[in-house]
């Protein structure tokens, strides 16, 4: 064919590109990045345009252990990456069951907060303008964080399979990528809810 | 070359299930490219067959064609259809054919990504025509969506959209909305990470730059209207109150969300067509492009600026003079790259040996129209101009120069510039010049005099109108100018169906272009290139040709 005549001489240097599955990831984060921010946007904007209660200030507490155990969980999985990459995959499979235990403990902090205003504040979507908004931006972090903890979840049982080698450093770095986008995502809602919010 | 025709040939045979059930399944990039550009063909006549319609029953005042209800359903559904299941799976489409090729890649980075980015489309397409069985619910409350193609609060609310009409409109464009993100990753991705050996960014070909900027639009432009259609679920299914004026929610801030996205989508649409002229255009002035770098710049300027100007299609809302100015401000501005781009397309003309082939013929009638719809723009970007002439008749003839006399005159260049690349034969050259001449006129009869009466006061979406205003003639006129552009479309149906066939073979480059693609036969094989290429210029074709005046000596 004709692409012979292309063929390349072996003194140019290597072609190097940057890493599809990164750019991917950095790709949907940025997506992820918008939806957010119209979340965020909305919230902010309907700060105080409530027409009845119960209002954030009744009715919300600060989830200082949960903030914790989230952003924690962005250095566990960050020096798991850094122990497969090194190749020690039982130190990997530590940190790895630590990220996704933090996770769960995250997720089950956002339930019990969740049953607490449904229950026993009677705040639900419906109820006011406080209500949708803060059920629609910390139930999107909630799903993200569910999403990731699949992913967390599938890691752990491939790594428990034995499975898991240095190879697939790569793939966990960029999964890695999607668990800190989660963490950040969860100090602007921490700031816009929980703080400017209240 | 034998193996190539092997390989070919043990795709084509087989029972004609098996062949079906190789599309269905398939990952290849050429075939998901051609999926796509089927599918929105499709959509192309049944949205065509909406606005026939519509111009039907505003032939003459007082015409009784359709209930005032069914054409409400005709605008919405020929708007949506348009813009979501026409101009953006056709635009990926080509994206998908042509990036791979033209970067020397052998796919997409992510295939099976790719494949089911387009059947989420495909899906999205269904359910937004299913509505017209399910939409009914069980209110009897009318069928298909009737609420416009950008759905204001508080027509979707409950209560003024009983049924299920607006929810298959959500989630039609709440799946194709995903669809679209992931095609656009995948773009990016392609681009970024599967360029062949020497292929710079700087040396990319002008189509791969352009789709890049819109992979990235997409990115930031349609998350918005995905977050936004989220929040209409909420209040319609959970009882929210995101638009709900009564609970204290605001109708503004859907138009605000709805047109963060409106407006980058123009641009979302109109780039790819910039990314055909920029490869066509060239190749027909037998001139390399002129001014490379400031096309690519003035490109990633129109992806930033285009994304600062969406209140422009709110200032009849009343808001107050800072954003007014503002917004005018920025809407003038983006038309600074948009011209910068229309003069290289001159300098690249300017002193060329041209040739008048029907690819170049649309892409000199896109250049014309195009810049007139830019004019028309800019006056409705000054405020107090878009006032007096918004919601008119004025805006519809605005931005369909836009979309009909721009993106589809640039789009239908792309079909004669590439449909011997991808059937192996060449469009018939006559029958495509009467297409040509035929579309012309048709849409100048009817989207010239659509600005006139817009002028005299005639609004948008009004199903008939009293006698004796003075916009009966030019009414008429535009409907004779639908029949004229619907004869011309059916022409170019049976070119495309005829020359299948019947066309002359094409042979690998019969345009005797630049770019990667015209290297691969035609059709390319499934893995494109036997060996990936290694380019030094952004024409190695060029290269290839005249070894002894390559192009890498200059740039």
């Amino acid at each position: 064919m004709s692409s012979a005549p292309f063929a390349r001489s072996s003194l140019e240097p290597e072609w190097i590109l940057p890493s599809r599955a990164r750019v991917g990831m950095i790709s949907l984060i940025a997506a992820e990045s918008a939806i957010f921010t119209i979340f965020v946007v909305a919230y902010i904007f309907y700060i105080g345009k409530s027409l009845s209660g119960p209002m954030p200030k009744d009715v919300l507490e600060i989830p200082v252990f949960n903030t914790i155990c989230l952003l924690s969980s962005s250095l566990t999985i960050h020096l798991a990456v850094g122990a497969l990459r090194n190749a020690k995959v039982s130190l990997f499979g530590v940190w790895w069951f630590l990220t996704l235990t933090l996770g769960v403990i995250f997720l089950a902090g956002t339930a019990r907060e969740w049953h607490r205003l449904i229950f026993d504040e009677g705040l639900t979507v419906g109820t006011n303008l406080f209500g949708t908004t803060y059920y629609s931006l910390v139930g999107l972090h909630a799903f993200h964080v569910s999403v990731g903890l699949l992913g967390l979840g599938t890691g752990m049982v491939f790594t428990l399979l034995g499975k898991v080698n240095a190879e697939h450093s790569e793939r966990v770095d960029v999964f890695s990528l999607y668990w800190h986008f989660v963490d950040v995502v969860w100090v602007f809602v921490f700031t816009v809810v929980y703080v400017i919010g209240r | 070359m034998a193996s190539e025709t092997i390989a070919l040939s043990a795709v084509d045979q087989g029972p004609i299930s098996e062949r079906l059930h190789d599309w269905v399944v398939t990952v290849d990039h050429k075939r998901l490219g051609i999926l796509y550009i089927l599918y929105a063909l499709l959509f192309l006549v049944i949205g065509g067959v909406e606005a026939t319609i519509m111009r039907i029953q505003l032939i003459v005042p007082h015409n009784h064609f359709v209930s005032p209800e069914v054409f409400n359903r005709m605008f919405t559904m020929h708007g949506t259809t348009m813009i979501f299941f026409v101009v953006m799976p056709i635009m990926f489409g080509f994206a998908n054919y042509l990036v791979p090729l033209m970067i020397g890649a052998r796919d997409m980075a992510f295939p099976r990504l790719n494949a089911f980015s387009f059947w989420l489309m495909a899906l999205g397409g269904f359910l937004l025509y299913f509505s017209f069985l399910g939409g009914n619910g069980l209110y009897g409350a009318g069928n298909a969506p009737d609420v416009g193609w950008w759905a204001y609060a508080p027509l979707t609310s409950q209560a003024f959209s009983p049924g299920h009409s607006s929810d298959y409109w959500t989630m039609a464009l709440l799946v194709s909305g995903f669809g679209s993100i992931g095609t656009a990753i995948n773009i990016i991705a392609t681009i970024l990470s599967m360029r062949c050996t020497g292929m710079t960014l700087g040396k990319m070909p002008l189509l791969a730059w352009l789709n890049l900027v819109m992979g990235g639009m997409v990115i930031l432009a349609m998350s918005p209207l995905t977050a936004a259609q989220i929040m209409l679920s909420i209040d319609r299914y959970l009882g929210g109150h995101f638009f709900d004026t009564q609970a204290g929610g605001s109708a503004t801030l859907w138009m605000h969300f709805f047109w963060i996205f409106g407006h980058p989508e123009v641009y979302v649409l109109v780039i790819p067509a910039f990314a055909f002229a920029s490869e066509i255009i060239p190749v027909f002035s037998r001139k390399p492009i002129f001014g490379y770098p400031v096309m690519v710049g003035a490109t990633v300027c129109i992806g930033f600026v285009s994304m600062s100007v969406w209140a422009h299609h709110m200032f009849t809302i009343g808001m107050n003079s800072y954003a007014n100015s503002f917004f005018a401000i920025t809407t003038m501005a983006v038309g600074v790259p948009t011209g910068i781009k229309i003069f290289n397309w001159i300098g690249t003309m300017w002193g060329g040996k041209i040739q008048f082939k029907t690819p170049m013929l649309f892409c000199i009638g896109f250049l014309f129209q195009f810049l007139i719809a830019g004019l028309t723009g800019i006056m409705l970007g000054a405020a107090p101009f878009d006032w007096q002439l918004g919601g008119s008749y004025f805006v519809v003839a605005h931005f369909h120069y836009v979309i009909v006399g721009g993106i589809l005159f640039a789009l239908f260049a792309a079909f004669y510039y590439w449909y011997p690349k991808i059937t192996g034969r060449m469009l018939n050259e006559s029958l495509g010049k009467l297409h040509f001449w035929l579309l012309l006129i048709g849409f100048h009869l009817t989207f010239d005099v659509m600005h006139i009466p817009g002028l005299l006061g005639m609004p948008r979406r009004i199903y008939t109108y009293e006698p004796g205003r003075g916009w009966e003639v030019w009414n008429l006129i535009a409907t004779i100018g639908t029949f004229i552009q619907a004869i011309a479309m059916l022409l170019f149906v049976t070119n495309l169906i005829f020359s299948y066939w019947k066309g002359p073979e094409a042979g690998n480059d019969p345009w005797d272009a630049w770019t990667l693609e015209w290297s691969a036969s035609s059709p390319p094989p499934p893995y494109n290139f036997a060996s990936i290429p290694t380019v030094a210029s952004r024409r190695p074709l060029w290269d290839l040709k005249h070894p002894e005046d390559p192009d890498w000596k200059y740039e």
